[in-house]
């Protein structure tokens, strides 16, 4: 099957822009970075702290359906859905 | 038969009557249907069902418990126990569907050509899924013994008899069913007392809002700006910033949660059951919506217990409350003695304050805050019927998942895969029935004696499949030459490393005294604690692996071809046998 490696390559570099964003929001903003960010408010919440405990679930629940939607898409383009 | 108690019954056995009717109209017939519920599962209903099987009484119960009294600290487990599915969705669930087994250890049998393989994975799954099963039953046990005034005994005794009627008729199927209808009364049961706090307290309904909101009271001040002062007043760390040993050790436990999380063989084997791989992908989605439902209230529903735990004990600075006047959730939870007090400075007031020597609130147990919430907060009865047979749906549910894991190792991957390969389908699914009843009547036992290490071991199950079983599936998709004798290198050693961590602070199966290297300062691995150690254990088995593929070379040729093949999704089809 032609361009099953760029099918691949694709696919990994996919899985590698989802898993920044998935690394940035928790351990990024929700730990590493919780202090400084913590001096900006959204609400009564402190926004490292929403982050942590708010705002990184979102955020997972997003990248997934996205991430499953673009492989739909790339699916389609090599031809290597199922029949 | 006070209104409560009627009530209670009321939920409880209507539940359960719903939960037989199910599993008698979704009885399995055949070992497909009995494993992965045919393959015919939609990624929505998948979704649904993953999301009762993960969320165990833990969730339920403790872990806003936790959140109240951690704050900030709590976070490792909203992010830990939700991140997992990023990883599974992304590096695991859509190829091993592709590869179109029954279960996990039959994944690694077949990727790295071993039956050595196998047998390491089966170990594995049996020790994590059991020891999650007794914390199961011991949930239903109290669940029953607070809420229906019944024996402990009795109670995970007809917990039993409920998960072995559809477990074992049903198997995934009616497993799978039963844990829709689970799911439905277990998010109910969780989110109206939330909303109901929430209104009272700051005015909006939805908690996730909620817990960002100005209080109602007319001050105008947020919520948990309040929280925070109370809190530090009384010498306690501050909510929103007490960081729990420190940020590296929050780091690893957060990542050892993640990956324990994609390596548990019970909510893996659960993208077995959709139609094809792009249900697998979306199907992740699904139950991380689901499951978010509940992560993302916890938070509230920890942060206003806390909260109203505090008001109640101290309306107003300096101002305390009278023991002779406390409410009546109060007396019965010290009944429990979940709950003690003890006047310490004589003057009939409670003192609750940081201080160890001056605090008289001498206990208060974590997993009381969930259960307790709705009368801290005077909701009405039927609220609070609500919350206990939601507790049993957590916990029945997740029982059940953990039992079809370790039933369909036993008979799929023991009897049929290594030892009696001319085992007939069905007198394997025969088999799956006996060994699950054998499973149940262990785990009810267990539940019943608990041993000195069950409150330990649920950190270990994490720890086992962090740094066994998720390296091991990623290495077998991700690095096409890993070979079968590096691998099973990589998982030993990650297994191993964690153990000898976890035992040399607990002690040696948890047995206390038996804590060897004992003069060495507590979490002296950069500050990490015991239960986070997991991430470390499967940095460790990815070296180990990569070292001895190097010395030892490359898996043969017809395994990277195998593995070409489950990377693309074309020409997969339902969950087969050999």
């Amino acid at each position: 099957m032609k361009g099953k490696e760029t099918y691949w390559q694709e696919n990994l570099r996919l899985i590698f822009i989802c898993l920044a964003i998935w690394f940035v929001v928790s351990f990024g903003f929700g730990l590493l970075l919780v202090e400084p960010l913590n001096a900006i408010r959204l609400g009564g919440y402190k926004l490292g702290f929403w982050f942590a405990q708010q705002g990184s679930i979102y955020t997972f629940v997003g990248l997934i359906f996205w991430y499953s939607a673009k492989m739909n898409k790339l699916d389609k383009k090599y031809n290597v859905e199922e029949s | 038969m006070d209104e409560l108690k009627l009530y209670t019954y009321i939920a409880v056995f209507g539940s359960f009557a719903v939960y037989f009717g199910i599993a008698w109209w979704a009885r399995a017939g055949s070992t497909s249907e009995f494993y992965v519920a045919g393959g015919g599962i939609s990624p929505l209903q998948n979704g649904m069902a993953i999301g009762a099987d993960w969320m165990s009484a833990a969730s339920f119960i403790s872990m806003a418990g936790l959140i109240a009294f951690l704050g900030y600290g709590g976070s490792v487990f909203l992010m830990g126990w939700t991140g997992g599915y990023v990883l599974l969705a992304m590096l695991l669930a859509p190829y091993m569907r592709k590869h179109g087994k029954f279960t996990v250890p039959e994944f690694i049998a077949d990727r790295y050509y071993s039956k050595t393989a196998r047998i390491v994975a089966v170990a594995c799954l049996i020790i994590a899924s059991l020891t999650y099963i007794i914390g199961q039953m011991k949930g239903v046990g109290v669940a029953f013994s607070r809420f229906l005034e019944v024996d402990y005994g009795l109670g995970l005794g007809i917990g039993m008899a409920v998960v072995w009627v559809y477990a074992v008729l049903g198997g995934m199927k009616g497993i799978t069913y039963t844990q829709i209808a689970q799911y439905c009364v277990l998010i109910f049961a969780y989110t109206i007392p939330a909303v109901f706090i929430s209104l009272q307290l700051t005015g909006n309904p939805i908690p996730q809002l909620g817990l960002g909101s100005t209080l109602a009271d007319g001050s105008g001040v947020y919520l948990l700006d309040k929280l925070d002062m109370v809190v530090t007043d009384l010498g306690f760390k501050e909510y929103t910033t007490d960081n729990m040993g420190g940020t590296v050790n929050m780091f690893a436990y957060t990542l050892s949660l993640m990956i324990g999380t994609a390596g548990l063989p019970h909510v893996i084997m659960r993208f077995f059951t959709v139609p094809s791989v792009q249900a697998a992908r979306s199907s992740a989605g699904y139950a991380l919506v689901f499951i978010a439902l509940l992560y993302t209230v916890a938070p509230a529903v920890g942060a206003m217990a806390r909260f109203n735990l505090m008001n109640t004990i101290q309306p107003e600075a300096g101002q305390n409350l009278e023991y002779a006047e406390r409410p009546q959730w109060f007396k019965d939870w010290e009944k429990t003695g979940l709950l003690k007090y003890e006047d310490k400075n004589a003057d009939g007031k409670i003192q609750y304050v940081a201080d160890k020597d001056t605090n008289e609130m001498v206990k208060v147990d974590r997993d009381i805050m969930v259960l307790a919430n709705p009368a801290i907060a005077n909701l009405p009865n039927w609220v609070i019927a609500l919350v206990a047979a939601g507790g049993l749906a957590a916990a029945l549910s997740t029982a059940a998942g953990l039992l079809l894991a370790i039933s369909s190792s036993v008979s799929h991957d023991l009897m049929k895969g290594v030892f009696t390969p001319d085992l007939s389908e069905k007198n394997e699914l025969l088999a799956s029935r006996i060994v699950m009843t054998i499973s149940i009547l262990i785990s009810g036992y267990l539940g019943l004696h608990p041993p000195g290490f069950a409150a330990g071991t649920v950190a270990l199950a994490f720890g086992l499949a962090a740094s066994s079983i998720f390296p091991a599936l990623m290495m077998g998709i991700f690095a096409k030459k890993m070979s079968g004798k590096a691998a099973v290198a990589g998982m030993c050693s990650g297994i191993g490393i964690t153990m000898l961590y976890v035992f040399q602070h607990k002690g040696i199966m948890f047995i206390p005294g038996t804590s060897f290297l004992g003069g060495m300062e507590p979490n002296w691995f950069f500050g990490i604690s015991p239960n986070a150690f997991g991430a470390v254990g499967a940095i460790v088995n990815f070296a180990v692996a990569f070292a001895v593929l190097k010395v030892t070379g490359p898996a043969p040729a017809h395994i990277q071809q195998l593995v070409e093949n489950f990377r693309i999704p074309h020409g997969a089809s339902t969950a087969h046998d050999h």
